[in-house]
């Protein structure tokens, strides 16, 4: 058995499908935010776990910032606040 | 307390950004409505009246949207605040209605769990009942209702009975009005947001079938206008119309309403009347309020713009495509438009900072777009640019003239980059940047009546905002060029005269080493008024008839009075200098008080002496004399 291999959505390509695993802080330490802060503001738009996800769409300079398609709503951020976003490809 | 005025009952509209609260704000109480500002704030207020079925009268308050009460921006503390009751300056409300988007539940669902907890009734009007229903959306109302444990009803704001159950059922709700409970909310920290969304996924299973697709038409809009190169050339094509609609468009509107102010002033000036109070009234009052109203073309055709686009939902996508190039130099994705509107006026471009959310982006916007260069420099430019700058060509294809005229704009933006940075980075500092989050809500059909309702809004409160406050000055400003009044058989124009003939020899030791003579000082003077204006009042000060080739003439003038380093300095004077009194008024109105109005006149200012400065003492150093 492998373990689900789980990224970060700040890493995810354009059409990346999953779940949301968990939300890691420590995994967004360039965020415009103190971690406390980010949790709770991607927790109100709706980045919770198990929430599907899927990245739609991205910006032309690096990639950012990145459309994400959270369960039923579509929200846009920049990639370095999605590294705190742990996801998984696997079901 | 003023007891005895009004008990009507106060509900107040809560819910999400894009939820469509304003449509139904304005489906609800049509014209009977009024925006103020929540005291001391910029927050807009907006209050309607409405009388239910059961003939009761109520005030509805719609309040900015939000997705929790943990207030994060002004706009949002004023929700906080007037939910809990705890703004002294307005009445708590009675009921509650938590406004949701029928086809976007899901954060709504949490908002309404968070509102149950202030201990004031609730009820949720699931809006936009029509597109859910067309996109296979099923929303089980009386599950919903049990499951949340809060009265739901259906709305559709934008057809005509579509408020009729939210009218019953506020009256059903405020017949039997509870008395207001203790407060439990309190600011939720991560664990509790999350099990209160986590209840609020529970209970959207449990009510709602097919809830998560994609709208179709969204998703086809969106692959071409988020598309990473195909949709900034199509948000720059857009930007362009729109630049092209304030700036082309609006002229001939301005210029009508500016004749028909000259024609009024031309026919009071025939009025029996003793010479001061004509004066007044042609160049202190019509003159001022012309010079309000000639913006309103402006405000209104760039106004219908933002709200159109507001409206489809593309306000999101533009800020979602600018976001990391305007966000080098520490602006919001959302101060684009703003800044560009502020190339034809930076009166309309300053309002149209509203669109920015959060307030210290917002405020860094309204600091600088006063530096791109707006309509009414253009005047002065050429006027100096066509008399100074030899009319020959560089390189051999480019001309000289409007490469100059072309620095000039450059100067404007590269300057509103620099202070932009410079803002966010040592101002800002103490707290962390707003990171760029924001929802992507599905396009949609803009209504009519919202635009037009939206458009009137802007336009009525620019002029009583503006007006009061511009006309003011412009009354200072004409007191200043006209007293004291020439003596018997003075010879100079009676300008020179004046109590700003007085300053501009008072200051003119502080200017001299910008190359400035007393006549320039003059002459910024009444430029204050719009900038445009100092060409006219050069003209005054050295003795030019108005008339044909007057400009040609006041250029000839000023070729042999001044040397080129002044004219030179001058220019660059004018790319910082805060000369428009109408927006430093709107500054001043936009930001709720007189500290921002006076920050952006002090360094608008320093720069502008530090700019002309460098270029007369450089340009004298290389023998422009």
């Amino acid at each position: 058995m492998t373990l689900p291999a789980t990224i970060a959505l700040g890493d995810a390509r354009v059409g990346f499908r999953g779940r949301i695993t968990a939300l890691d802080l420590s995994r967004a330490p360039a965020a415009g935010l103190e971690p406390p802060e980010l949790e709770r503001r991607l927790i109100e738009l709706g980045f919770v776990e198990g929430a599907s996800v899927e990245l739609l769409h991205q910006g032309l300079f690096g990639g950012d910032p990145i459309a994400v398609r959270v369960a039923a709503t579509t929200i846009a951020l920049r990639r370095r606040e999605a590294m705190a976003v742990v996801v998984t490809d696997r079901p | 307390m003023n007891v005895a005025v009004d008990l009507a009952p106060v509900v107040a509209l809560v819910g999400n950004p894009n939820c469509g609260k304003t449509a139904l704000f304005n489906a609800l109480t049509g014209s009977r409505q009024k925006v103020a500002n929540y005291p001391g704030v910029t927050v807009e207020k907006k209050l309607g009246r409405l009388s239910t079925p059961a003939g009761r009268a109520l005030e509805i308050v719609d309040l900015p949207g939000t997705y929790s009460l943990r207030a994060r921006s002004p706009d949002e503390e004023i929700t906080r605040d007037v939910v809990l009751g705890k703004l002294t300056s307005e009445q708590a409300p009675d009921l509650i209605v938590c406004v949701a988007d029928a086809s976007n539940l899901r954060l709504a669902l949490r908002l309404a769990l968070e509102l149950k907890q202030v201990g004031r009734p609730v009820m949720m009007s699931l809006n936009m009942m029509d597109i859910a229903r067309k996109r296979g959306i099923e929303i089980d109302l009386g599950v919903l209702a049990r499951e949340l444990g809060l009265p739901v009803v259906s709305s559709v704001a934008v057809r005509r009975g579509g408020t009729d159950a939210l009218l019953a059922a506020l009256d059903k709700q405020l017949d039997v009005l509870p008395r207001a409970a203790a407060a439990t909310w309190r600011p939720p920290d991560a664990a509790g947001l999350r099990s209160a969304q986590r209840e609020a996924d529970r209970v959207l299973r449990a009510a709602v079938r097919n809830p998560g697709h994609l709208d179709p038409a969204t998703a086809r809009f969106d692959a071409v206008l988020l598309h990473p190169i195909g949709g900034l050339v199509i948000l720059l094509a857009i930007l362009f119309v729109m630049f092209q609609a304030v700036f082309a468009w609006a002229r001939p509107l301005m210029e009508l309403i500016s004749e028909g102010f000259t024609w009024l002033g031309a026919a009071v000036a025939t009025l029996p009347l003793p010479d001061i109070i004509r004066s007044f009234l042609k160049d202190g009052l019509i003159a001022g309020v012309g010079s309000v109203i000639v913006f309103l073309p402006q405000i209104v055709i760039l106004f219908f713009f933002i709200l159109v686009l507001e409206d489809l939902g593309y306000m999101a996508r533009a800020a979602f495509l600018m976001d990391r190039i305007m966000g080098g130099a520490g602006l919001h994705g959302r101060a684009f438009i703003p800044l560009l509107s502020s190339f034809a006026c930076a009166i309309p471009g300053i309002m149209a900072t509203r669109v920015i959310d959060d307030r210290r982006d917002r405020l860094t916007t309204i600091l600088v777009a006063p530096l791109m260069t707006c309509s009414a420099r253009i005047p002065v430019y050429t006027l100096i640019i066509s008399a100074f700058i030899p009319d020959r060509e560089v390189w051999g294809f480019v001309g000289l003239q409007g490469l100059v005229m072309f620095g000039l704009y450059a100067s404007g933006i590269g300057a509103a980059l620099a202070v932009s940075f410079v803002a966010k980075r040592f101002f800002w500092r103490t707290s962390a940047g707003e990171p760029f989050m924001l929802e992507l809500p599905d396009y949609k059909i803009p209504q009519v009546k919202s635009l037009v309702f939206g458009v009137a809004m802007r336009a009525s409160a620019f002029l009583k905002r503006a007006g009061t406050t511009i006309l003011s000055m412009m009354i200072l400003i004409w007191v200043l060029a006209s007293f004291p009044q020439p003596p018997e058989g003075a010879t100079e124009p009676a300008i020179n005269y004046s109590l700003a003939a007085t300053i501009g020899h008072a200051i003119e030791p502080v200017t001299a080493p910008l190359g400035f003579n007393w006549q320039i000082n003059v002459a910024l003077i009444p430029g204050m008024a719009a900038r445009e204006v100092a060409v006219g009042a050069l003209g005054t000060i050295y003795s030019i008839d108005a008339g044909d080739g007057a400009t040609e003439k006041i250029g000839e003038a000023l070729k042999s009075q001044w040397p080129l380093a002044t004219a030179l300095a001058l220019l660059a004077w004018y790319v910082f200098a805060p000369q428009c009194a109408s927006t430093l008024a709107v500054i001043r109105r936009e930001t709720g008080g007189w500290g921002w109005m006076g920050t952006t006149f002090v360094y608008m200012l320093v720069l502008a002496y530090i700019a002309a400065l460098l270029t007369n003492q450089i340009a004298r150093a290389l023998g422009a004399v």
